[in-house]
């Protein structure tokens, strides 16, 4: 995996113009730079307008900020979709396998394919949930697999996003912002559409109703509220998909179904998209001080009275120490070879792993395990000394709490700047959404940015951008 | 449809109705300021008065300057009712009634927002206030078009006209009862200028003065005056129009709720008590006094409105 050079995705490795950038690159060389400039302020004037903003943590609740926008799409082949959308189906396929198995009979554990700490010790794992069914059958109901690319065949998954994967309003209004803009673009390339998310979104859900739900299923979105950092998303779906976008508030248990508060009363929801974590879910069942839950779902849910997507417990599927075993559940499950590469993974609570991470934090990627967004990790290679020192001592302190990673040499994709095009690092997030009888994947997804040369560090908190992605027709 | 989104609606147009009112009313009192010889500070207490916010300007201030009068009523985020809090209020409840309105409508609100940050987040110079006031102006009948032009017909609108009527009819009804003395019969010293300035001023603070002098001429009457605030059905934003539309689109949720509520009630109750009579009346019955009863009414209605609607829980 140590490459001497970096894999550019249009430029590959030696400056050669790779085949689905083809039409792109004529398109470009037409083009003026100042024009491309104008556009680039136009893009940025689009997305305040629509309010496609995040809000951000810890910060006075007026700001809302954008996240940077770049102009030049990132473009696969059909080919090298397919053959990533078969890995993604057979990775999702085991991840909704494991976590029934592991909230059953536990038969990987028996199997002595998972050490059984990794479960009973887990933060993630909710005994709630033990002996649940959720209706359908399905755990993950929409799930983000975070990949990265080193080379041309060469994909690794860096995470699974199981529990409430964000980010797929961005895909929808990057598309939008650009056939707006660019519409000559489209009719010189045979892009898939992503359009059809919100309406699969929508069938998917209605697909996973209770059984006892006749007829046409009630679905709505429960947010934390209009101060979350995703809210915008939230409200963004459940108006695509034509549905109630509620609060906690706005839901109560009525006559053993969770219901709504309309203005004519009482009505009853059969799926919930909820946007609001496990710990919050239910105040009776989990955090007693949540004010974001309707208590009681819980019982509902255990009753088979509401279908709650994704469902309590997933978290447990993309811990970042389950992750490493991720290998080994997928053969367990499917009994086929892992299509998808992980990324070797040194679990820090292992003596002779600690002992490696240790000697060789300098070369590094190390996460928390339960981290996410970028915060809590430590990059090797760009790490300060003192940084480096001070991270040592968290390790040592608690081990059990990282996991290290090579430091892989990430493709890089062109950005738009004032010197002209300039390759940065980006990762893909696409978005699988799963029903009882199918797994639907958005061809494309969103392709996350270092906006800065040379920085690994793609999350938009971070500064990262996105981009619009495009899968072409054959 | 939730309940909160209904109250979000309903919140949204009020808050919208509410910024285009104070900042009418900020052009007004900039009106008098400039074309009356002899005016001074003091003339912007009535104006803050009319605009409900004069209480709280005393509370905040301790003297009452011309450049104060106007930076509270525009811009101060302490004023609740300011037209940069009422339009920041909109667009919040916007945000919260996402999926309720069309792209439009959340643009051209978005829109507005931006531009009163941009426009109003420093203090407004006396030399920018008039196109300032216009800009403000254009964007929230942006937002009121965009409404017209591609909302559908259904219960959502109704929230949205309810809150509409109900700041409006409010708005009118404390105008009227800040200034209810210059309309009486007693005060007719007819043709002395001050009083022509005073029904003058009365008439902008609704946006009135054209539609009254295409109805009655250049010659102000007083009776003319009240009778066309408070009933005359052709005006906008008298007091009849205001509750007839209040009493229609309480009409209409009732009949696609199949349900009629006792705040639909209340308001055919409402036209009855007080907008059936003539002006005289009115008077008769003290026009002062009269006002003070509409308001209460609205307040009421507005109520159980909230009520029956299930606005919270």
């Amino acid at each position: 995996m140590s490459e001497t050079s970096i894999f550019d995705e249009m430029w590959g490795r030696d400056e050669t113009l790779r085949a689905p950038y083809e039409a792109f690159q004529t398109w470009f060389d037409g083009e003026d730079a100042a024009r491309l400039r104008a556009k680039q302020r136009e893009a940025e004037d689009l997305f305040r307008l629509t309010g496609i903003t995040f809000n951000v943590y810890g910060r006075a609740e007026a700001e809302e900020r954008l996240i940077p926008f770049d102009i030049i799409p990132r473009i696969i082949s059909n080919r090298e979709w397919q053959k990533l959308s078969r890995g993604i189906d057979q990775r999702v396929r085991a991840i909704n396998a494991f976590l029934y198995d592991i909230y059953h009979r536990q038969e990987i554990i028996k199997a002595g394919r998972l050490p059984a700490e990794m479960i009973a010790r887990n933060e993630a794992f909710l005994p709630q949930m033990i002996g649940v069914d959720p209706p359908g059958g399905v755990y993950t109901h929409i799930v983000g697999i975070d990949l990265v690319r080193t080379g041309d065949d060469d994909f690794f998954v860096l995470e699974d996003n199981a529990r409430t994967p964000s980010g797929v309003s961005y895909m929808l209004e990057n598309r939008e912002t650009m056939l707006q803009m660019f519409p000559e673009l489209f009719s010189r390339n045979r892009v898939q559409p992503v359009e059809t998310y919100p309406r699969d979104l929508r069938n998917s859900l209605a697909a996973c109703a209770p059984s006892g739900c006749d007829g046409n299923p009630t679905v709505a979105v429960l947010t934390p509220g209009i101060y979350n950092s995703a809210y915008f998303e939230h409200a963004f779906l459940a108006d695509q998909m034509g549905v109630e976008l509620v609060e906690g508030h706005d839901l109560r248990v009525v006559d053993g179904r969770v219901a709504m508060r309309t203005t004519e009363g009482y009505k009853p929801i059969d799926v919930l998209y909820r946007r609001v974590d496990d710990d919050f879910l239910d105040p009776l069942n989990f955090n007693p001080n949540s004010s974001l839950g309707i208590p009681g779902i819980m019982d509902v849910y255990r009753a088979g009275g509401i279908t709650i997507a994704n469902a309590p417990g997933t978290g447990i599927s993309d811990d970042k120490a389950i992750y490493s075993y991720m290998p080994e559940i997928v053969e367990f499950y499917t009994g086929e070879r892992p299509l998808l590469q992980n990324v070797p993974t040194w679990r820090c609570s292992d003596p002779s792993s600690l002992k490696y991470v240790l000697d060789n934090l300098d070369e590094l990627v190390v996460k928390e395990v339960h981290g996410s967004g970028g915060y809590g990790m430590l990059i090797g290679p760009t790490a300060t000394k003192k940084e480096l020192r001070d991270f040592r001592k968290k390790l040592e302190s608690r081990p059990g709490n990282y996991i290290a990673q090579p430091t892989l040499s990430l493709s890089t994709v062109p950005i738009f700047t004032k010197a002209g095009l300039a390759p940065r690092h980006v990762d893909l997030r696409p978005y699988v959404l799963v029903s009882p009888d199918r797994i639907n994947i958005t061809p494309g997804g969103l392709t996350r940015v270092a906006l800065k040369k040379g920085s690994l560090v793609v999350n938009s908190s971070q500064g990262g951008g996105t981009k619009d992605t495009w899968v072409l027709e054959d | 449809m939730l309940g909160k989104t209904a109250n979000g609606l309903f919140w949204m147009y009020r808050y919208l109705e509410r910024a285009e009112n104070t900042s009418r009313l900020v052009e007004t009192g900039q009106r008098i300021a400039l074309t009356r010889l002899g005016s001074g500070d003091d003339d912007w207490l009535p104006v803050m008065q009319t605009a409900g916010v004069a209480e709280g300007y005393k509370a905040t201030h301790d003297e009452l300057t011309k450049d104060g009068a106007i930076d509270w009523m525009l811009r101060s985020k302490e004023n609740g009712s300011s037209v940069l809090t009422s339009i920041a209020g909109a667009r919040q409840n916007a945000r919260m009634v996402r999926t309720a309105l069309t792209h439009e409508v959340w643009e051209a609100t978005n829109g507005c927002y931006m531009t009163a940050q941009e426009k109003l987040g420093r203090k407004v110079s006396e030399r920018d206030l008039p196109s300032v006031l216009g800009m403000i102006r254009q964007r929230t009948a942006l937002v009121r078009g965009t409404t017209h032009g591609t909302m559908l017909r259904n219960d959502m609108y109704d929230f949205a006209r309810l809150g509409t009527f109900l700041e409006r009819a409010d708005n009118t009804a404390r105008i009227l009862d800040v200034k209810y003395y210059v309309l009486l019969p007693s005060a007719l010293a007819v043709g002395s200028s001050i009083d022509n300035v005073q029904w003058e001023t009365i008439l902008r603070s609704v946006s009135a003065h054209g539609g009254f002098r295409m109805e009655y001429g250049n010659v102000y009457s007083p009776r003319d005056i009240a009778h066309f605030l408070i009933l005359d059905k052709r005006f906008p934003r008298s007091l009849a129009f205001c509750a007839s539309k209040l009493k229609d689109n309480l009409g209409y949720l009732a009949s696609s709720y199949g349900k009629k509520t006792d705040a639909c009630a209340m308001a055919e109750a409402l036209i009855r008590r007080f907008m059936t009579h003539d002006i005289e009346a009115v008077f008769e019955f003290g026009l002062h006094e009269y006002i003070e009863e509409v308001l209460i009414a609205l307040g009421q209605l507005g109520a159980q409105i909230e009520k029956d609607y299930r606005f919270y829980e």
